[in-house]
């Protein structure tokens, strides 16, 4: 086997890069599916928010279908909606993304799992990156998610459960990751 | 579906740690509790396509991109290698970004401070598809090396940052290629967090003469190894 290419940060200058205009909203106006916010900031261990952390989403469409030919489904996509979003949390600390609720995914031949987007964290001094998913506090069945009850600490399973807030524009969820210390998020071993 | 895993995941032995404390900022930046496995399920097994629409012609040609009123200024090089997995297939389709410095070590992005000239006629940024042979190309100028505030007199080795999404999802990657030779890599606290010297020769491109275009420009190759390989049933182990 080939040995894997080294990971290295991606530093604090790659806004001109990787991040482009329109690049955290996952709408057009033909989407289907409810439409939502996604807002928050990442801090450090100092429990200070970074403000040159870049976040990258992954999710399915409202019908659980993802829009990637590794779907059996994928025929029956949304064609309105490519399921991936990058946002910065330049220059206020927040990143922020339009999207819709995810469609329920299989977890194996009986089982479905909660709602979920896949969420990926890049930032200066981190030389790879982390990975985490982000559940709706809205969903009941997180009680029973596969993955959600991998996290023995049941404490620490809250810190994957974007809060939704009052809000009089689209229904936002909250979800802040911290990258280290008594409050960390969960991330899995990629 | 979740009882079997398919794809491989990221090699420790061949990647940093999260904490490496001669790079300071990784000392608050770094998760300290124990991961989850990745679980394998479609959101993991998928990932976003691109395609040649998602393109513009310019894209992969950092030397005629971001023209105002002639060409950018410094060293004309080809770069270019081969995408692939760790059973050494190609991987084609896969979007490769990058970004980097001009020619005398100076970003674009507004917040950046070094005192070098910025070139009106280069913005440092490209996209690049990968075709059937998993192959890519850009034509760009030789950045320079730049100073930072690790520690006293720390400087960066003139570098080109990569990202490059492959077919799923744990096939992501972010990097950054170096050039041979130079003498900075030794002093980088940031390619030394790499854990072994053949990985970090891993980050150098080779300077490749068969790529060098006489009477123009310099040519370098550099291969890339994605994780989230595809294993064959054979060698699916169970989860
Ligand atoms: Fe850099």
């Amino acid at each position: 086997m080939l040995k894997q290419t080294p990971s290295q940060t991606v530093g604090p200058w790659f806004k001109f890069g990787l991040v482009f205009e329109g690049g955290n909203n996952l709408l057009t106006d033909e989407t289907k599916g409810q439409r939502i916010n996604i807002k928050g900031r990442v801090f450090d261990g100092d429990g200070a928010p970074i403000v040159d952390a870049l976040v990258e989403i992954w999710q399915p469409d409202a019908q659980g279908i993802f829009n990637s030919p590794a779907d059996p489904r994928h025929a029956e996509v949304d064609p309105h909606f490519h399921g991936f979003g990058r946002a910065e949390t330049a220059p206020d600390n927040i990143y922020t993304f339009k999207t819709i609720k995810p469609g329920r995914i299989a977890w194996d031949d009986k089982q479905e799992q909660s709602p979920f987007i896949n969420v990926r964290i890049f930032a200066r001094g981190m030389l790879n990156f982390v990975i985490t998913r982000l559940y709706f506090s809205d969903e009941q069945s997180n009680q029973t998610d596969p993955v959600l009850n991998l996290i023995q600490d049941t404490k620490r399973r809250q810190t994957l459960i974007a809060q939704l807030e009052p809000s009089n524009d689209l229904p936002t969820y909250y979800f802040d990751i911290v990258l280290q210390g008594d409050h960390e998020t969960v991330f899995f071993e990629p | 579906m979740i009882s079997s895993k398919q794809l491989t995941y990221l090699d420790w032995s061949a990647q940093p740690p999260y904490l490496y404390p001669p790079y300071k900022s990784t000392v608050k930046r770094s998760p300290q509790k124990p991961l989850i496995p990745l679980p394998q399920t479609l959101a993991e097994l998928t990932g976003p396509v691109y395609g040649t629409d998602d393109l513009k012609a310019l894209d992969n040609d950092l030397t005629k991109n971001a023209v105002v009123n002639g060409e950018p200024l410094g060293e004309r090089i080809i770069v270019t290698g081969r995408v692939l997995d760790e059973y050494n297939r190609p991987v084609p389709n896969a979007l490769v970004e990058i970004w980097q410095t001009n020619a005398s070590g100076r970003y674009v992005h507004k917040q950046e401070v070094h005192p070098a000239p910025l070139d009106p006629n280069f913005n440092g940024a490209g996209r690049a598809l990968t075709n059937s042979n998993g192959e890519y190309q850009f034509i760009t100028i030789k950045p320079g090396a730049y100073p930072w505030r690790n520690h006293d007199n720390a400087w960066r080795p003139a570098h080109i940052h990569f990202s490059l999404f492959g077919t799923n999802f744990l096939s992501r990657l972010v990097t950054q290629m170096y050039f041979p030779g130079d003498p900075l890599l030794a002093l980088d606290v940031i390619s030394q967090s790499i854990p072994d010297e053949e990985g970090r020769q891993r980050l150098i491109a080779n300077y490749a003469h068969d790529v060098t275009q006489p009477e123009w420009a310099l040519g370098y190759r550099f291969d890339i190894v994605l994780c989230g390989s595809q294993m064959t049933p054979f060698e699916t182990r169970q989860a």
